[in-house]
């Protein structure tokens, strides 16, 4: 097989041409060029919905194309299959993961390709194997615990290692850091240098431009299923490639929030959850300003605002909400106040996916009369409003019957969005707001956190993305094991005083 | 896997029309098929008996269909309606007999105290399974095996399979064996049954909450739905309209027998749900269509006995007809992309 690799030694890995993909009606790939050579770091960057996910889904082998040439590793390729395209060297990551959940981190990494001898499994083998490879990935991780114990930053590491277990000569990342703490994203960048060392080439997606800088090599921009261009890395500004991608000028990733912080809305006084994951917190939130939580995964900042909405049982503590007490909090009584949860897992926690965005956006108000009286639905009434909510919104295509599950990330984040514009709502939580949404989306996010808090609301964001909390934020609050480490305002919210308490005494000195 | 499920298209109305000839062309392609190559074949079908006998099958199976359906749009399962149609039965004949004992000619009281105890019996059944699943977190396929064996049990022990006579003449011949326009009662039941859920999951705060906790329930949750309400709801639904059914067929048959639905009708609720449309996976499925699959499924069989098939070989077409039209869903899902 690997007998013609030597003549053409200037043939790229990887070699795209005219590819384009044909879903019922819609055109998602159209006559796509991609070449990547071994031992490349090469960016995929497009927003949402410009066709990256199936892209990469061509290269991975999940469908195949409907048109164009495929060539890998100096040969012409037909009929990929997932299967094939591992048994050949390319190790797809994808965002969603491929991770059994009742499985052992271990047995899933071998899920397919088990080391057995005459079908019986041989443990030990496997066992040391997988050390092994967690060890040369420095990823902290049990081999032996099972998937659905572990955090989302662990399964995207369990996901990691499975896709190196292999042999593998191109590595697909699909937004690798998205769930991954800076200190997790520094060993995922050297473990990709080492990569690259080794000759493997690999395929980057992600939405971050700090790790376009650092990693790229080049960067192709895919705009509606097209081609834009491939540019070199190193000679492209940021501001070039943002306008590729949209096609339009965008200046300033964070708009600037004027914060008229007025009286408190939340206040939490000693909060303790039952699970230990939040202790002895205070803090508070007032009316007109952002108030960020940064800190690492697993440090309890998912878990405070979760509390606060009513979706972790809490055993100590005092939460008021514009004052008044609010014992026992349930999602349901939360709305009636008027505070607002946005989960950070859209698929798993925000949208059912089979139901029509109407359906999806009137979900949290159906106990209004204005959208149903004595339990029948004002059908009319709901189409008008939340047809008017997601123009506002700016969904496109503007069809409110479209199925959430058919939608792009942006546009499921502004179905979660439309939801808060269906009530009078005093008190947002935001919990990792931008997490797998494109550029474009982050920023009609941030505009319309901005056009909530001149409307006078109080607005929480969590967020392990520094960069954002630091600048959307008025007040930053860091969370460390459980416990609020650190309140920052004006001059000393900055990137050295939130790593400085991250990181207090044990680490510090690792990360500097 | 990816998350792509119904389809996505440009204008409500058509989108709407699209969807009903999407999901229903395969359907009825296949009763009207099955419709005319009967015909061709035995004029016996088209007799106005084996009309009526159809129709009054029809509108049994699709009662309990839409009960099921909707426990299955919730994420449930539902493998008590067969014991529930059997003890509904044997519970409304009793009552009658005791009640005809105690208020001799007075038909009124003892009608309607033998409907409500059928009902009872429904209610009871189905508040049992929505506890144990809402509240005590059992899967509802343990639980409804658990209340099926018990409900079952419970009406062997009241009628000792024997079936219970005693039910007022006007019960049976003024409404169980009645015609309206020439219909048998229980079409009019059925359609009024149909209407209603239909009404329910559209229109209705309880239908749209069902569809979103089939949908992904953590997000209703997030939403502030409140889960275990509904969940209730949907297993009492599906008993009561079990138990209406068991009252439809003592009027009809004029004896309470607990040999009535079981595990046949059990296994052909939860097929006719399945072939209409309805996903297990939850959020997805409408009661008209369920119908129709309903009726498909009592003219095949009605098909396969004039045809003189082996009863025993019957079982395998509906078996294998249910998982095509799986397939065929899931074919078809496959084809959509996310945009």
């Amino acid at each position: 097989m690997d007998t013609s690799t030597d003549p053409k030694r200037t043939e790229p890995l990887l070699q795209l041409r005219g590819i384009s993909k044909r879903f019922t009606g819609v055109r998602a790939l159209d006559e796509v060029d991609l070449d990547v050579r071994a031992g490349e770091l090469h960016v995929l960057f497009g927003e949402n919905g410009a066709g990256k996910s199936t892209l990469i889904n061509v290269i991975a082998g999940t469908f195949p194309p409907n048109e164009g040439t495929f060539r890998f590793g100096g040969e012409e390729i037909r009929h990929l299959t997932p299967q094939r395209a591992r048994a050949i060297g390319i190790s797809p990551v994808f965002q969603e993961f491929s991770l059994v959940p009742s499985l052992t981190v271990e047995e899933n990494l071998f899920l397919g390709r088990e080391i057995s001898s005459k079908g019986v499994l041989r443990a030990r083998e496997m066992r040391k194997r997988a050390q092994a490879l967690i060890g040369e990935l420095g990823f902290d991780l049990n081999p032996s615990q099972r998937v659905d114990d572990l955090s989302r930053a662990h399964q995207q590491m369990a996901e990691i290692a499975k896709a190196l277990l292999g042999r593998a000569r191109l590595l697909i990342l699909d937004e690798p850091t998205a769930s991954l703490t800076e200190r997790e994203t520094g060993r995922l960048f050297e473990l990709i240098a080492r990569l690259k060392s080794q000759n493997v080439g690999i395929i980057y997606v992600s939405h971050r431009m700090r790790e376009i800088r650092a990693l790229a090599d080049r960067v192709t921009v895919l705009r509606d299923g097209r081609h834009i261009r491939t540019l070199d890395a190193a000679t492209s500004t940021d501001s070039e490639l943002v306008e590729l991608m949209t096609g339009r000028k965008i200046d300033l990733l964070f708009p600037t929030i004027p914060h008229k912080a007025t009286e408190v809305m939340v206040d939490v006084e000693n909060l303790t959850l039952v699970d230990g994951s939040v202790r002895d917190v205070n803090f508070y939130a007032r009316a007109g300003e952002i108030t960020g939580i940064a800190g690492l995964v697993g440090c309890g900042k998912s878990e405070l605002i979760r509390a606060i909405y009513g979706l972790e049982p809490v055993t100590a503590g005092i939460v008021r909400i514009d004052g008044t007490p609010y014992d026992f909090p349930t999602p349901r009584h939360s709305l009636k106040r008027g505070v607002a949860y946005f989960p950070a897992n859209r698929v798993a926690e925000g949208l059912a996916l089979s139901r029509p965005i109407r359906e999806n956006v009137s979900m949290t108000v159906l106990d209004l009369p204005s959208f149903a009286r004595f339990g029948i639905l004002r059908q009319g009434a709901e189409r008008v409003r939340i047809t008017a909510i997601m123009e506002q919104l700016q969904l496109r295509p503007l069809n409110i019957e479209r199925a959430a599950g058919a939608l792009s990330g942006g546009n499921r984040q502004k179905v979660m969005l439309g939801r808060a514009l269906t009530r009078d709502l005093t008190v947002f939580l935001f919990d990792e707001p931008s997490v797998g949404i494109d550029v474009g989306a982050k920023l009609e996010v941030y505009e319309f956190m901005k056009r909530l808090v001149e409307a006078g609301a109080a607005v929480i964001v969590v967020s392990s993305e520094l960069p954002e909390v630091l600048a959307l934020s008025n007040r930053l609050y860091v969370m460390h094991n459980g416990r609020i480490a650190a309140e920052l305002e004006g001059a000393e919210k900055t990137e050295q005083n939130v790593l400085a308490s991250f990181f207090k005494s044990d680490i510090a000195a690792e990360v500097a | 896997m990816s998350a792509t499920l119904t389809a996505s298209r440009p204008h409500s109305a058509i989108a709407l029309g699209r969807s009903i000839v999407g999901r229903v062309s395969f359907l009825p392609t296949l009763l009207v098929a099955l419709v005319a190559g009967m015909s061709a074949i035995d004029p016996q079908f088209y007799g106005i008996i084996n009309i009526l006998n159809i129709l009054r099958n029809a509108s049994f199976l699709a009662i309990v269909a839409c009960g099921q359906a909707l426990v299955i749009i919730a994420g449930g399962f539902d493998l008590s309606v067969g014991a529930v149609v059997a003890l509904a039965s044997v519970v409304t004949a009793k009552a009658m007999a005791a009640a005809s004992g105690n208020f001799p000619g007075n038909n009124a009281v003892i009608i309607a105290s033998g409907v409500a105890a059928g009902l009872g019996c429904g209610v009871a059944v189905g508040l049992v399974n929505g506890f144990c699943v809402a509240k005590l977190k059992v899967s509802g396929f343990v639980v409804t095996l658990g209340t099926m064996s018990a409900t079952a049990g419970v009406g062997l022990m009241i009628t000792s399979g024997i079936p219970v006579y005693g039910m007022p003449e006007i019960f049976v011949k003024g409404f169980g064996r009645a015609q309206v326009f020439g219909l048998p009662t229980a079409v009019y039941v059925a359609l009024a049954v149909v209407l209603v859920m239909m009404f329910a999951q559209r229109r209705t705060l309880f239908g749209r909450y069902v569809y979103a906790i089939g949908g992904n329930v953590d997000a209703a949750v997030v939403s502030g739905v409140s889960i275990q309400r509904h969940i209730v709801g949907t297993y009492v639904v599906s008993s009561v309209l079990a138990a209406l059914t068991g009252i439809l067929l003592t009027a009809q048959v004029g004896s309470g027998q607990a040999s009535f639905g079981g595990d046949r009708m059990m296994l052909q609720s939860i097929a006719a749900a399945v072939i209409g449309g309805v996903s297990l996976r939850g959020g997805v499925g409408r009661v008209e269509i369920v119908t129709i699959s309903a009726l498909f499924l009592i003219i095949l069989g009605n098909a396969l006995n004039l045809l003189h098939i082996d009863s025993r070989l019957q079982p395998v077409f509906l078996g294998v007809i249910m998982v095509a039209a799986v397939a065929l869903d899931e074919l078809s899902r496959r084809r959509k992309s996310r945009v």
